[in-house]
């Protein structure tokens, strides 16, 4: 009796602990669990190695980068490149107009897209199907074909140089991905009753009302994710801002861009010091610098800018 | 008095579509003036020859000179836009497969998750042309290089199989810094399918391996033809494509402003269409098999 007693507590126990090795449908086990974190840390570390490389590098000396036993770990914190890549990207201005050309864009890109999804998901109208097969194609259309003759209308116009070029496609939903925007707020607002507006309306809500105070609010995963990408991208992009207004409003990309040139330009190009010329640090700390803002926004945001991908059913097709 | 009249004699299926075309006006608005317009003015451009003069711009009508000299003429187009059409083709199925992979491992639930889900998310961030550029132009990590033993093990092998290995390890960063977006978009699906079907499907005796091709696979198959589209996109849309540096190269040239550039880049245009038909075919071949 008491023999097969312990017999099925040993058993028990076999159980708990296979479970707690392997784990359950519940619960992933601990072997299981050392598997999951050694492919993801090894991945994990190939997708942070340029970031690692990059920030390790950029508090070098000259001495530490060309000695080929320092690899990891700098003699010592190493401040001169941030210095001098501070000064070469003249980064207190450089910085003020990446912020501006980002933020602003984003909110009226975000505003613009909200509206026309809004349109979209919550009335009927013709050609509505027409209407998103055009929009799934400015999508694929590249930003390559339009760019002349748009320079071409903002010579006309005399924007060119000013941050209209930016503002204008934005604020009608023509601006950077502007259509995936779109298709996420269609999505959004098409995934709640429509007897929500039906009783807004009933009690004397106007149509624009029952939109910004009922599907507004309520779209605050999509509004996040539109907020966050577009100041992201805007951010990033050189290749149309740099002929719209490049050559008078420097961001902190495009400055990165002539890095090499500017550098020379600040620092005296004519020094024999071999110290003093660019080196693999110096453009480093720039790269640094110039995703220094983004990163600090990710961190700071990463939960809801994860999050609310999940939320604002960017799949919904 | 009129007027008021008049929206009462609307139904309540015109008015709503009349407020529904005055919320999405601004799109069609954007789409003529800053999409549509330009799209056809880039095909008047790469037909005629400009003259920039003080009186504005003089086009003489060219047909398709431009495109055939960017074909048969420019020595350096077309071997450009076939390096792209191979890059886009092995790397599409190469990020596709790894940010699938990559979902599937952070779909799970563990501890530390929203950390790791961090890193991998990172790259959409601060993926930008100058910065990539940088990265992975000058301090590209060749894996195969880095390490001497996998170097000798990979020369050993026949070239049909080192060669794409060699091609996937020295891109490797560059394809995992590609598929931030759709890692991205993987979760989001995979995080729709319901415990329920897979519970039942164990109840009947499934194992793990049938599981992920019959529940996991056609699940998220539309969503890996999304990301695929995506990636084709991208990959021609990135300013570090040889094809678009060689456009924006052209784009002020003296003698053939505009017109060769605009040429070139419809010729691209129509490769990146017949890219995202293959992908189109390929996943409507593949869905098929699935259903036979």
């Amino acid at each position: 009796m008491r023999v097969s007693k312990n017999i099925s507590a040993l058993k028990f126990s076999q159980h708990t602990f296979k479970k707690y090795l392997f784990g359950s449908k519940e619960k992933i086990g601990k072997i299981n669990l050392l598997v999951y974190f050694a492919i993801l840390g090894g991945i994990g570390f190939l997708f942070l190695y340029p970031v690692l490389y990059m920030i390790i590098n950029s508090f070098k000396t000259p001495e530490d980068l060309v000695d080929p036993a320092i690899a990891w770990v700098p003699t010592s914190i190493f401040l001169g490149n941030y210095v001098k890549a501070f000064v070469t990207m003249d980064f207190m201005n450089t910085f003020r107009n990446s912020l501006l050309m980002s933020i602003t864009p984003a909110i009226i890109q975000t505003i613009a897209t909200a509206i026309i999804g809004y349109g979209l998901a919550r009335f009927e109208f013709p050609f509505k199907k027409l209407w998103v097969i055009f929009i799934v194609a400015t999508f694929i259309i590249p930003a390559q074909v339009t760019l002349i003759p748009r320079y071409m209308m903002f010579n006309n116009y005399g924007m060119i140089n000013t941050p209209w070029p930016n503002l204008l496609p934005a604020a009608v939903g023509q601006g950077l991905k502007s259509a995936i925007f779109i298709l996420i707020f269609y999505q959004f607002f098409s995934s709640y009753p429509k007897s929500l507006d039906e009783a807004a309306e009933l009690d004397g809500a106007g149509k624009f009302r029952v939109f910004s105070t009922i599907a507004i609010p309520m779209a605050k995963p999509a509004i996040v994710v539109s907020m966050l990408f577009s100041f992201v991208w805007y951010w990033n992009e050189t290749s149309q801002s740099s002929l719209f207004f490049g050559s008078v409003i420097k961001t902190l990309p495009m400055k990165l861009g002539s890095f090499a040139a500017a550098y020379e330009q600040v620092y005296n190009p004519n020094d024999a010091d071999v110290f003093s010329a660019i080196n693999e640090s110096i453009s480093l700390t720039g790269t640094f610098l110039s995703i220094l803002p983004l990163l600090i926004l990710y961190f700071i945001l990463q939960r809801q800018f994860v999050e609310s991908v999940e939320r604002s059913g960017i799949t919904g097709e | 008095m009129k007027s008021k009249k008049k929206k009462h004699s609307l139904t309540i299926k015109q008015r709503n579509s009349l407020t529904g075309y005055l919320f999405f006006s601004p799109w069609i608005i954007g789409f003529l003036v800053f999409t549509l317009y330009p799209a056809i003015y880039s095909i008047k451009l790469s037909m005629n020859e400009l003259q920039i003069t003080t009186d504005g711009i003089l086009m003489k009508f060219k047909g398709l000179y431009y495109y055939n000299e960017a074909i048969n003429v420019d020595t350096s187009f077309k071997t450009n836009v076939i390096d792209e059409v191979y890059f886009a083709l092995s790397a599409t199925p190469i990020i596709i497969v790894f940010s699938l992979i990559i979902a599937l491992l952070l779909n799970r639930k563990y501890p530390l998750r929203s950390f790791f889900r961090g890193v991998f998310f990172l790259p959409v961030i601060i993926m930008s042309g100058p910065v990539i550029s940088e990265l992975l132009t000058k301090y590209i990590m060749n894996l195969a290089v880095f390490n001497p033993v996998i170097y000798q093990f990979l020369m050993r092998l026949p070239s049909f199989v080192r060669n794409p290995i060699f091609f996937a390890l020295s891109n490797l960063v560059f394809f995992l810094w590609f598929s931030g977006a759709q890692i991205l978009i993987f979760i989001a699906g995979l995080q729709k399918v319901s415990t329920e079907i897979y519970e039942a499907a164990s109840i009947d005796g499934a194992t793990a391996w049938e599981k992920f091709w019959k529940i996991t696979v056609p699940f998220v198959k539309p969503l890996a033809m999304v990301n695929a589209i995506y990636t084709v996109m991208e990959l021609a849309n990135t300013s570090y494509n040889y094809v678009n540096i060689k456009i924006a190269s052209h784009l002020l040239e003296v003698g053939r402003p505009y017109s060769f550039s605009a040429a070139m880049s419809w010729i691209y245009f129509g490769v990146t269409l017949l890219l995202l038909l293959l992908v189109y075919l390929v996943f409507q071949g593949f869905g098929r098999r699935d259903n036979a």
